[in-house]
């Protein structure tokens, strides 16, 4: 018997590796992996024997010497005698809290124009196209120092309020608009408030689960649930009801002695003294990013509007929901999935594009770590390495928080 | 084992890469022109004037110091620098020599790694206030906004006193000087402080100067000068002696307008002759042409006639020469002896 095909050569030749596709593959990844790597290997080795050349050489250690500088808005403590390390801190707070602002406003923004653009009325609809074109399409940076320099310089300064200025203070003198920024009164907290604050919050904890249950009864009976509105309003009128009696049994000078009072801002000196001082940097900043933002998020909004189909609105008219609850219960709902994605990108801009602070002077993590701590130090590599790792941590933070949302209204296949 | 190779390979080009930048003389002349960083404007000191030619008194040290090495004190090609990004720029290699009313302190020559090679004007840090606010003195700023310019000595010296003096303030950090002059005249600070120099220069620039007045205290000292990179010697050596040669020239009555004519021949004052290149051979031992100080006095006159035409008492901006006289005058501007 003889075999008709003959076994092939059990060798290995070297042309295989490219010539042969079982190979080829690994041979491009082997080769490619070889590159990165020494790619990667050449930048470092290069990195280090400038900064040898220089005389620099890599270390952290700068971040626990003395600072020196001073930061105007500081939401943990810190002074000109604290660390470079702490006064990235104070940086960090700063970045955070204006990106938090950021998202929620230009979040209500977004969803505001993004709704009302598609509104039958035209002017309405025209005028939000105007909104969002303006500014999608002009760079941010102009609109912050636009803002900043409309605050600064169409607002009196703070010695205009003196006995006899020009300017005065608003709301039964309770805030000032400065150009400096804006000051309003800050809540001051008194032995009594703590308890207060449990209170409110079991409030509000009973409110929405007796909201809750009312809804579950109502895919059970039928029975229309107590209307949001009522649930909101006896919260309220309950807890003025506590915080007035509260006031009156708390031990003091007066008979009325409420668990929390307001701090007015008071001019003295040079400037308002007291009370809680909004800078116009983080006003002009805030308003800029949200407004910017607000833009992309308005379009991404009417493109998840646009994309539920016109059926499902007909459908709903044709059951006998009014518009709003169309809206609401079941356009938003679908629409939800195809504006989540997007807007994760927009947040993540947002908090990055917080870096323009410095234009304006806000002292955010750019300003303090990435500016004045590199600049004093002149520790640019790590400075600028840590300051990338942070915002790659605080994007990677936000975008996993999103993709949770996300993954909840996602549609659910069974 | 290839692989060693190769990024050992790597590693010696990384290293030869950088052994080459060391030279800077070397690549300066490559290039054909100085990198000078200068303020991104400070009347005085270095601004662009209205057909865009960079004019002022640090500016007029980098056209010497092209003129020394090139001949040709137009040589130069300016690199405006805010207060943050000009170590970064000179470290990079982005400039040869920076010019920019910088301060020589300790950490910035140990650990930023900077050379100065001499003092320029000796400064202090003053105050400035609109006339209308009332204030006598610095120690009544209690409470006040006060305008800073961030990545400075002024912002570090700023929090000191106030924090000396316990009284406290409100920062409000700014990039450039241009801004801090356009928040000031809003209102949005009480008071501007810098250099005193370039409170004068600023001041100077207002529409009603007369209206601000400069507070009596000076709280610090700011000798200002040139610097280059640390590690190359040879370069800063060149930028020293081009500054000492200027201080020279003035001390022994050299100026831009008889250079020309005593150059010619050896006088009868054999410093001048050194200095001049008619005896000796002093350029050649850094690598320059006999007449770089010729060159470098050519290119603007001498230290002298640099300030006064800058920032002297007949300019607008009108600064005394005090301190910065010469030491035979009762100054601090001193050159070491050429020689
Ligand atoms: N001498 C100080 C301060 C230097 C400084 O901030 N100078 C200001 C004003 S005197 C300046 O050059 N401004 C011009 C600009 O903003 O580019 C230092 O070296 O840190």
């Amino acid at each position: 018997m003889t075999t008709l095909t003959e076994q092939p050569e059990k060798g290995f030749r070297l042309s295989q590796l490219i010539y042969d596709t079982r190979y080829r593959s690994l041979t491009i990844q082997v080769v490619a992996t070889i590159l990165l790597v020494s790619i990667i290997y050449w930048l470092i080795a290069n990195t280090i024997a400038n900064l040898a050349a220089l005389g620099k050489e890599f270390d952290f250690g700068f971040l626990s010497s003395r600072a020196g500088y001073d930061i105007n808005q500081t939401l943990i403590e810190y002074d000109n005698s604290m660390s470079h390390g702490r006064a990235a801190l104070v940086g960090i707070a700063n970045t955070l809290l204006v990106a938090f602002l950021g998202c929620i406003m230009a979040t209500i923004i977004g969803v505001i124009v993004g709704v009302l653009r598609l509104s039958k009325n035209w002017v309405v609809a025209r005028l939000m196209a105007v909104y969002v074109e303006g500014f999608r399409n002009v760079p941010l940076l102009l609109w912050i120092i636009l803002i900043f320099a409309l605050m600064t310089e169409s607002t009196p300064q703070p010695r205009d309020f003196r006995e006899g200025g020009s300017a005065s203070m608003i709301l039964w003198d309770s805030v000032a608009i400065t150009n400096r920024g804006i000051f309003v009164p800050s809540p001051v907290f008194h032995s009594g408030a703590t308890l207060f604050g449990i209170i409110t919050l079991l409030g509000i904890v009973a409110a929405y689960v007796y909201r809750k249950k009312s809804l579950q009864k109502q895919l059970l009976t039928g029975e229309p649930p107590v209307s949001l509105w009522i649930v909101m309003v006896s919260l309220v009128a309950g807890l003025a009801a506590v915080f007035v009696l509260q006031g009156f049994l708390l031990p003091g000078e007066q008979s009325f002695n409420p668990a929390i009072t307001l701090n007015s801002p008071e001019l003295g000196g040079f400037n308002f003294t007291g009370g809680l001082q909004l800078r116009n940097s983080l006003i002009a900043l805030w308003f800029a990013l949200s407004l910017y933002t607000g833009a992309f998020i308005a379009e991404i909004v009417r493109a998840g509007i646009l994309s539920v189909s016109k059926g499902q609105t007909e459908a709903a008219f044709a059951l006998g929901l009014r518009p709003n609850r169309t809206m609401n219960l079941v356009i938003l709902p679908q629409a939800l999935r195809v504006i989540i994605p997007p807007l994760i990108s927009q947040f993540l801009n947002l908090t990055k594009n917080s870096s323009l602070a410095i234009a304006v002077g806000y002292m955010d993590v750019r300003a303090t770590l990435g500016g004045i701590t590199i600049n004093q130090t002149g520790r640019e590599l790590e400075g600028m390495l840590l300051l990338g790792s942070f915002y790659l941590l605080i994007s990677l933070l936000i975008s996993s928080g999103m993709n949770f949302y996300n993954n909840s209204v996602k549609l659910k296949e069974r | 084992m290839k692989k060693t190779v190769l990024l050992g390979a790597l590693t010696v080009a990384g290293l030869a890469a950088t052994a080459a930048s060391a030279a800077t003389l070397d690549d300066v002349r490559a290039r054909g022109k100085l990198n000078c960083g200068v303020s991104t404007g400070l009347p005085g000191f270095s601004n662009p004037d209205a057909n865009g030619n960079w004019q002022g008194f640090d500016v007029d040290f980098c056209r010497a110091l092209a003129g020394a090495v090139f001949g040709d004190g137009s040589a130069v090609e300016f690199v405006p620098l805010t207060t943050q990004t000009r170590f970064t720029a000179l470290s990079s290699g982005e400039i040869d020599v920076l010019a920019r009313n910088t301060t020589w302190t300790y950490s910035r020559d140990t650990d930023l790694k900077l050379d100065f090679i001499g003092v320029n004007y000796y400064d202090g840090q003053g105050f400035m206030v609109p006339k209308s606010l009332g204030v006598s003195s610095a120690k009544d700023l209690d409470g006040a906004t006060v305008c800073i310019q961030t990545g400075t000595t002024t912002e570090l010296n700023l929090a000191d006193f106030f924090r000396a003096n316990n009284i406290s303030y409100e920062p409000v950090p700014i990039e450039t000087n241009a801004e801090a002059q356009q928040q000031y005249l809003a209102g949005a600070c009480d008071v501007y402080t810098t250099d005193a120099s370039g409170l004068a220069a600023t001041r100077a620039t207002f529409e009603a100067p007369a209206d601000h007045v400069l507070l009596p205290e000076i709280i610090s000292k700011e000798p200002l000068g040139p610097a280059v990179r640390h590690g190359d010697n040879e370069w800063a050596d060149i930028a020293r002696w081009t500054l000492n040669a200027l201080i020279s020239a003035e001390e022994l009555g050299v100026t831009s307008a008889n250079v020309a004519e005593l150059a010619a021949a050896p006088t009868t004052n054999p410093e001048v002759n050194r200095l001049l290149g008619t005896e000796g051979e002093l350029g050649a031992m850094m690598g320059l042409d006999a007449k770089w100080a010729v060159n470098a006095i050519a290119a603007g006159g001498n230290y002298g006639e640099i300030f006064e035409r800058n920032i002297g008492e007949n300019t607008p901006i009108g600064l005394a020469r005090g301190l910065n006289a010469q030491w035979t005058e009762g100054g601090l501007i001193y050159s070491a002896p050429v020689r």
